[in-house]
């Protein structure tokens, strides 16, 4: 119980400032993609760093 | 049965604490009763018409797959627990707009804003955030421009998007000139934020290089640096040496934000942007969640008159009567339309199951009105004459305690200039005059409450710098995420006519858009800056008129695609609020642009001073005929930009009504949702 909150509260953190699950992201890759390259943690945290900041779909309100 | 019982006591409860706050005269009222009244607003709000909106005028279906299924890629598409992305929607919609209005709006007292906050939320602001977060859900998690152009046509996609950038603009203009009023002639202040700068540089290269990924534990050292940085400026701002490097005038602040700005933007993002976002974001939480269990510990009595003199006009921290000026000063909180560019960007993308959307678009805005409740109890438990003091332009109290706290009690509000001196003193300030734009109210409010709580007298001016702090830190970082944001919009507009502006990488569209933003806003700030009447009088007006008119323009859109689902029986819903927000927004813009006095009206203001020229007098608290002249020029300009904000909503107006009669003669729906392709089809 203590453990599941910690873990949302750990993830909805992390979404906030543009990192999305990795985990999720490798599932997805094995679910559905299992021959193509996977990112490691490193390119996925950069990735998503890029997507939050470089413009598009970003910002935040006033 | 036992469901009743918990919705009626809560109504009772509610009815209960509202008729405390707003029957009580002549005695002070506790700031609890606006919590609970508050509260119980939004729960039952949330229960009957948010319910109603998702089951009846949208009709949410929980069978139809999301866009983070039918196109997910496990990026920017992901299914995603309704809790965690209730987080980061509420992250992303809470800005320093719920705090700063409600606290130039507590002028009138604490009623008339607390009043306008919740209804606004229950019937306009929730309905925008959740119908738009709906309506771009429906459609592949498009943008509001694409969604504009997909329902309403290319036209009226175009002039969305050029209302957008011109809301942007003025936007960080309004913000920077937040920032500016609280750190000019604040060392302590202006170090603490400094300090930032390097240490982002630090965490930037940390997750970089040493351990990337690890949020948790750099924003960890980041905040002790934070804390230290608040603890240190106590002695940069007490040293005869450091000081003077910290102590900056208005001015030069305001070129050093412009230079900041562009550089900003320009810089990789992992080295600046992304480890200053954490502090804020994470800082931001905190502090809103410490104001809240400080309110319900403290349980501080509110000071502020429930109803001021100024309901009628002539108030001092703004200009204008009630209506419309009080729904156009509180725009974030009640509704603002800035959010519907964020219902309509990420949040859409990650929602898991459409039943989720009512919780996270009704829900989070619900949970940003009530910081902008916390923000007026934060204005309201000070000392009225304080107040006053802090908020009125130099040109109203003076720059003394002695002048002030005379203008101050001519008022009504009876304050001593020892009393002005003491606040002061006790946030460890030079002068708390005239700092208007609400983040130093709100501060000194915060650091009341929190001292209360920790510290007591001896901790207040550490409060309040962390105040301080946290209002500048996240606004600097929208000032850098919004001139980038806003660099984007304006490559994607002259990308219509030179397509080769659209690329992102180019130097040369990067470095043109950088400028152009940057001196647009630049232009605005600096004007806001130098104005004898001290700026947030004049920009606010011009940016709550601009976020209103987004939201016109989203509910618009909303009422549109309602049409064309053949639900016009509902199609009420948002055609009120559509309503309210145009009387209230042309009201004002035409107020601005044709009211006889000069106080309300731009033009009316010009001819005034132009006349004074053709006299060849100066009149106070301009010294020069330069400056007479500057702000004949600022007065024109801003009338320039209210004119176009009404064309836009005018326009958009008009479009809508063509869309929406277009649907209504239609025998069946035509909207264009997107169903979709489920992966791997």
């Amino acid at each position: 119980m203590l453990r599941d909150m910690l873990a949302i509260v750990t993830a909805a953190s992390r979404l906030m400032v543009g990192q999305s699950s990795y985990r999720a992201y490798c599932d997805h890759m094995a679910a559905h993609h299992p021959d193509a390259p996977v990112m490691d943690e490193r390119a996925f945290f950069r990735s998503r760093q890029e997507a939050r900041y470089g413009g598009r779909g970003g910002g935040r309100c006033c | 049965m036992r469901k009743a019982v918990v919705w009626g006591a809560i109504a009772v409860l509610g009815t209960w604490a509202l008729a405390m706050v707003a029957l009580a005269r002549g005695e002070t009222v506790n700031a609890v009763w606006v919590v609970i009244a508050a509260v119980c607003t939004y729960l039952i709000a949330y229960r009957c018409y948010g319910r109603f909106i998702a089951q009846r005028v949208v009709g949410l279906d929980p069978a139809r797959p999301t866009p983070a299924h039918t196109r997910a890629d496990g990026l920017d598409f992901v299914a995603t627990d309704r809790r965690v992305l209730f987080g980061h929607h509420f992250a992303a919609i809470a800005g320093a707009g719920p705090l700063v209005g409600p606290v130039l709006a507590a002028q009138m007292g604490y009623l008339p804003g607390m009043l306008w906050i919740l209804a606004g939320v229950v019937f306009a602001g929730a309905v925008q955030d959740f119908v738009i977060l709906f309506v771009s859900m429906r459609r592949e998690g498009r943008s509001l421009g694409e969604l504009v152009r997909l329902e309403m046509g290319t036209a009226a996609g175009v002039i969305a998007l050029f209302g957008t950038f011109l809301i942007m603009v003025i936007i960080l203009a309004v913000l920077a000139l937040i920032v500016v009023k609280a750190l000019a002639n604040s060392p302590w202040g202006l170090f603490t934020v400094a300090a930032t700068v390097p240490l982002a540089l630090l965490m930037g290269g940390y997750s970089r290089w040493v351990r990337p990924g690890r949020i948790g534990e750099v924003s960890l050292l980041g905040m002790v640096g934070l804390l230290l940085a608040i603890m240190f400026g106590r002695t940069v701002a007490d040293s005869a040496a450091l000081a003077p490097w910290f102590t900056v005038s208005a001015v030069q602040l305001c070129w050093i934000l412009v230079g900041y700005g562009a550089i900003a933007s320009l810089l990789p993002v992992w080295l600046l942007l992304a480890p200053r976002d954490y502090l804020s974001t994470f800082l931001k939480i905190g502090a809103i969640l410490a104001l809240a269990v400080g309110i319900v510990i403290v349980a501080p009595p509110l000071r502020m008159p429930a109803v001021t003199q100024f309901v009628h006009g002539g108030g001092p921290v703004w200009s204008g009567s009630l209506f419309p000026f009080l729904f156009i000063t509180i725009a974030c909180g009640a509704v603002s339309g800035f959010h519907a560019l964020i219902a309509s960007g990420t949040t859409p993308k990650l929602i898991a199951n459409e039943r989720d959307a009512l919780f996270i678009g009704y829900g989070a805005m619900l949970a940003e009105s009530m910081v902008a409740i916390m923000a007026l109890i934060g204005a309201s438990v000070i000392d009225p004459g304080v107040y006053f003091a802090m908020n009125s332009p130099a040109a109203v109290v003076g720059t003394d305690p002695a002048s002030a706290a005379r203008a101050v009690s001519a008022m009504g509000f009876a304050v001593t200039p020892a009393t002005i001196a003491a606040v002061a003193h006790d946030v460890g300030e030079q002068t708390v005059i005239s700092r208007a734009g609400g983040a130093p109210t709100l501060a000194v409010g915060m650091a009341q409450i929190f001292s209360q709580v920790i510290g007591g007298k001896a901790l207040m001016a550490f409060w309040y710098h962390f105040a301080i702090l946290f209002e500048a830190l996240f606004i600097l970082t929208a000032v850098d995420a919004g001139t980038r944001a806003c660099r984007f919009m304006l490559q994607d507009l002259i990308g219509l006519a030179v397509p080769s502006f659209r690329n992102a990488t180019g130097i040369v569209p990067a470095l043109v858009g950088t400028a152009s933003c940057v001196s647009a806003w630049g232009f605005i700030l600096y004007q806001g800056v130098t104005d004898p009447l001290g700026g947030v009088n004049t920009l606010w007006p011009l940016f709550g008129i601009s976020n209103q008119m987004l939201a016109a323009i989203a509910l618009t859109l909303a009422t549109v695609v309602l049409l064309r689902m053949k639900r016009q029986r509902y199609a009420w819903v948002t055609i009120l609020p559509t309503a309210w927000l145009l009387v209230c927004t042309l009201t004002a813009g035409l107020l601005k642009l044709v009211s006889s006095d000069p106080k309300v009206g731009f033009l009316a203001h010009a001819a005034r001073i132009g006349a004074a020229i053709a006299r060849g007098e100066v009149l106070a608290p301009a010294r020069s005929m330069a400056d007479m002249r500057a702000i004949v020029w600022n007065d024109r300009v801003d009338a320039g930009l209210t004119v176009l904000f009404v064309a836009v909503v005018v326009a958009m107006v008009l479009f809508g009504l063509r869309a929406g009669l277009g649907a209504l003669r239609a025998d069946r729906p035509t909207v264009h949702e997107l169903p979709g392709q489920a992966v791997g089809a």
